[in-house]
């Protein structure tokens, strides 16, 4: 049956005690490291923030899931193995993980923790899903977004896990844990590093005539007009001439949101297990709004009416939303 | 040292750290502004009359709230501009908890921010308050960012952190009417 939890995100403690309040299941956080993928500077916890944020959540009947979501690079494992044994002990509710070898070492180590598969494992057939579920215990799978609801239900019926899915925030289609763009350009890895467009590299530029150019590590990847809506400075979301486009173009994805708010009556039909809202590089005031409006939902949708959706438009990147390719996957 | 590719090439290199120093005059910002005759010497004025207001409201949040420092990182000693666009005067914090600096200044003052984070005062003081999402009103183009980019996003991570409301905490050190006009604020604000 399907619990419909509502797994929140949080950057800071602060975060998490807004998460909690707004009515999370469950919070997702990291380490102020590279073992997680929102590896940015000011954000996430401090071992002793964690511990104290454990007991919040625990004392309000809400979990707390550690992201240790990232890959280490080859012998360099030791910081991921200490951050698992840190989580262990301040009793954390769960592992988010994505690599083979952390997910081993937990299971090995502390079996008794759950062990969910991060989206950047990219696990999106019933046979990858089965491997980690076979191999280290996963007991929840957190699957890309890049399936249709249909297909959901279909994978559901031959995994033996739970199922999560992302339903509100950053919307990345590509094969997540596999993307090299940042890298590319910058040095810094989103996969071992944790850092998409590390604000170290970012600039946004004013021209006179009121565009704003948005350059990572010197390049320009987007210019915005004077009154148009602007989205991450991310090169996936940058828009390019070619040869065959001269005028400018979104050549990989557009600055846009998920938000599945009016989908969740057949998610969880399909059987999913976890509704995830992407954003820990988010303020309170993000985690305050979308959490409240989706524990709303949730609870109408499982009193068996039908939920009235509060309109976050305001709080999706570039101000656009998506069903993306849980509508369809003609989506663009 | 992070490798860089380099753009007249097309190869990967290493590069120095980057230091940035804008030019406040450069990015005036979301509109731009003819400084009329007199106009100097009015912010000056209006700098003078608010600064013992202004060193009074930062003191007591420092001594509040001393866990936004850690959050800061190597930026604790870097001068921010802080320019809402509606004053006469734009607002030069260094968040540093050992010299600590929050100071009305005139917005054209020859200075070398690390960044300058510009929109209108209510905008920024619901951004501080955790009212306002940040990343939602760059998205919308309410608010503007130059600079240092980690600069901005160590700052407003650190005052993410901060429990409670600092403008109500600010408007609370003057009292009734010190709420009275807070509140009549955001009124005006919303409408």
């Amino acid at each position: 049956m399907s619990l419909a939890e509502l797994i929140c995100p949080a950057g800071t403690p602060a975060a998490l005690r807004t998460a909690v309040d707004a009515g999370a299941d469950a919070v997702y956080c990291g380490f102020q490291d590279a073992t997680n993928a929102r590896n940015f500077p000011g954000l996430n916890f401090t071992p002793q923030e964690l511990a104290e944020a454990v007991a919040y959540a625990h004392a309000k009947g809400a979990k707390v899931l550690l992201a240790l979501n990232t890959y280490p690079p080859a012998g360099k494992v030791d910081l991921w193995r200490q951050a698992a044994d840190t989580g262990a002990r301040l009793g954390v509710d769960a592992f988010i993980v994505a690599d083979m070898g952390v997910a081993e070492y937990i299971a090995r180590n502390h079996p008794d923790i759950r062990l969910h598969l991060s989206v950047q494992a990219a696990a999106s057939s019933p046979e990858a899903i089965r491997y980690y579920c076979e191999n280290f215990g996963v007991k929840r799978v957190v699957l890309p977004r890049i399936l249709t609801i249909p297909e959901i239900r279909q994978i559901r019926k031959e995994i033996p896990c739970e199922i999560e899915t992302f339903i509100f925030g950053n919307h990345g289609l590509m094969v997540e844990g596999r993307c090299s763009l940042t890298n590319y350009l910058t040095g810094q890895s989103t996969n071992l590093d944790g850092v998409c467009s590390p604000a170290s590299d970012v600039e946004y530029v004013r021209a006179e005539d009121g565009t704003m150019a948005s350059k990572l590590a010197g390049f320009t990847i987007d210019r915005f007009g004077p009154d148009e809506k602007a989205g991450y400075p991310t090169i996936c979301k940058g828009r390019y001439t070619a040869a065959h486009r001269s005028d400018g173009y979104y050549a990989f994805e557009e600055p846009i949101s998920l938000n599945l708010a009016r989908l969740l009556p057949e998610l969880i039909d399909a059987g999913v297990h976890a509704f995830k809202i992407e954003g820990r590089q988010r303020s309170k005031s993000y985690v305050r709004a979308v959490v409240s409006a989706f524990r709303n939902a949730v609870d109408e949708i499982r009193a068996g009416r039908t939920a009235d959706i509060a309109n976050l438009v305001a709080l999706t990147e570039g101000q656009k939303q998506t069903q993306g390719a849980f509508a369809t996957k003609k989506w663009r | 040292m992070a490798r860089k590719m380099n753009k007249a090439n097309g190869y990967m290199d290493t590069g120095a750290q980057k230091t940035r120093e804008i030019n406040v005059e450069e990015h005036s910002g979301l509109s731009a502004r003819l400084r009329l005759p007199g106009q100097t010497g009015l912010a000056r004025l209006a700098c003078l009359a608010v600064q013992p207001l202004l060193t009074r409201v930062v003191g007591r949040i420092a001594a509040r709230h001393p866990s936004l420092f850690a959050r800061l990182g190597d930026y604790r000693q870097a001068d921010f501009l802080i320019d809402p666009v509606e004053f006469p005067f734009a607002l030069h914090l260094r968040p540093d908890p050992d010299d600590l600096v929050f100071r009305a200044v005139p917005r054209h003052l020859d200075m070398k921010p690390v960044a300058v984070i510009r929109g209108r005062f209510l905008l920024l003081l619901e951004l501080i308050d955790a009212e306002q999402d940040g990343d939602a009103a760059f998205f919308s183009r309410e608010l503007e960012i130059t600079g240092d980019t980690e600069a901005v996003v160590r700052l407003r991570n650190a005052l993410d952190d901060v429990d409670g409301s600092i403008a109500q905490e600010t408007a609370a050190m003057f009292g009734p009417p010190g709420r009275a006009i807070l509140s009549r604020l955001r009124r005006n604000y919303l409408d």
